[in-house]
């Protein structure tokens, strides 16, 4: 029982690492995804409002060119993800009702703010 | 300052939170506090790893790597705090008898104490990791380091004193309902866990999100707030669940329900 406490950390890591590599390779259908793209500079978001369709699955690229990392955060669609400097992450957000939903960069909550257009 | 407190506050609230519980739980164990130091350490030494090799961990299985992380982390954590709760629900009531007989020297095997050491420096390892960039990004940034110093103390004081709090309250529970409380709180905590969890794969699309908000709740209580933070931790509270959220929590409890009435089954035969 000691030993499967130790290897419960390992064992569901690769689990979830092969479900992911199988449902990423499985995924190259959701190129269909629309995609949309906001850069990180100067602890600010470029641009700082995204319209996006209502009731569709999107994906955000965040891409941070600041030299700091920041965490990709939002309390409105639920989504939190860090971005290291100069790399990019994925994030799938939705289907959402219309609405406007924000987002911030937990890291610099006083100039990284944004917000999703959902219409 | 007030930005840099702020965080270290939020981050270590809510690892306080799962410390305060699982100390609780293990009350009466005998070298539990060098566990829990232990636990502490390594964690905080998790967290500079994971800090550092934030950028390879990223990259893994196609930029699914964080999140995977993520949600291995919280399961693991989920795993160990089940083992715990199945193997309490019988162990519980002997438990405090012992603890009022013998004045609180109980031999409950060093199982219990490698679930507390497993779960602490789990809790401190995902909330310390993001510490650890942000404070990395603000030093970068050309913070004093007077500033930063006085904002993680506050920061860390201010978490660690709710996390007390909350064991001090803990501690109050009668005993001989007070492995039952706590192995509760514990089912609770880890149902909230798996559900965090399918989150983390819902962002990255691992999972169905199985509609993406099923009920709002931010308006009576936000997931930002102190309360809601704290009840998120607490009992898995969150204001907009994804249907698969919720999937995740009730069948954490379902399963654990389930692991209890096995376990209670086969004391009963032997």
């Amino acid at each position: 029982m000691r030993l499967s406490l130790l290897t419960a950390p390992l064992a569901v890591s690769i689990v979830l690492a092969f479900a992911g590599t199988v449902a990423s390779a499985g995924n190259a259908a959701a190129t269909n995804v629309p995609e949309y793209a906001l850069v990180i500079k100067n602890h600010v978001y470029v641009p700082s409002e995204l319209k996006v369709p209502a009731d569709t699955k999107i994906r955000i690229r965040v891409t941070n060119e600041d030299a700091t990392p920041e965490e990709f955060e939002s309390t409105d669609f639920s989504r939190e993800s860090v971005v290291m400097p100069n790399h990019s992450i994925v994030v799938y957000v939705g289907p959402l009702h219309a609405g406007t939903y924000g987002f911030f960069g937990d890291f610099h909550r006083d100039t990284a703010q944004g917000r999703l257009i959902v219409e | 300052m007030p930005g840099v407190a702020l965080l270290v506050f939020r981050e270590v609230l809510e690892a306080a939170l799962i410390v305060s519980i699982v100390c609780a739980a293990t009350r009466g164990v005998p070298r539990r506090g060098m566990f829990v130091v232990g636990g502490i350490a390594l964690g905080v030494a998790g967290a500079l790893m994971v800090a550092l090799g934030a950028d390879f961990i990223g990259n893994l299985v196609g930029g699914a790597g964080r999140d995977i992380f993520n949600a291995s982390v919280l399961l693991s954590a989920v795993l160990m705090i089940g083992w715990h709760v199945v193997w309490m629900s019988t162990h519980g009531r002997e438990l405090s008898q012992q603890m009022r007989s013998v004045g609180g020297a109980v031999k409950a095997g060093s199982r219990s104490l490698m679930v507390l050491l497993g779960v602490v420096a789990i809790a401190v390892l995902r909330e310390g990791s993001e510490i650890v960039l942000f404070l990395y990004g603000m030093s970068v940034g050309g913070i004093g380091v007077t500033e930063l110093a006085i904002g993680i103390v506050l920061g860390i004081a201010a978490g660690g004193f709710m996390g007390y709090a909350l064991y001090i309250g803990l501690l109050r529970i009668p005993l001989q309902h007070f492995f039952t409380a706590t192995n509760v709180m514990l089912a609770l905590l880890a149902a909230g866990l798996a559900s965090t969890a399918a989150g983390f794969l819902v962002q990255s699309d691992l999972l169905p999100t199985w509609g993406s908000q099923v009920w709002n709740t931010s308006h009576l209580l936000s997931d930002d707030s102190l309360v809601g933070r704290t009840l998120g931790i607490l009992i898995g509270y969150k204001a907009k669940p994804a249907g698969i959220q919720i999937v995740f929590y009730v069948a954490a409890l379902m399963l654990l329900a389930a692991g209890v009435r096995w376990q209670q089954r086969q004391n009963r035969a032997s």
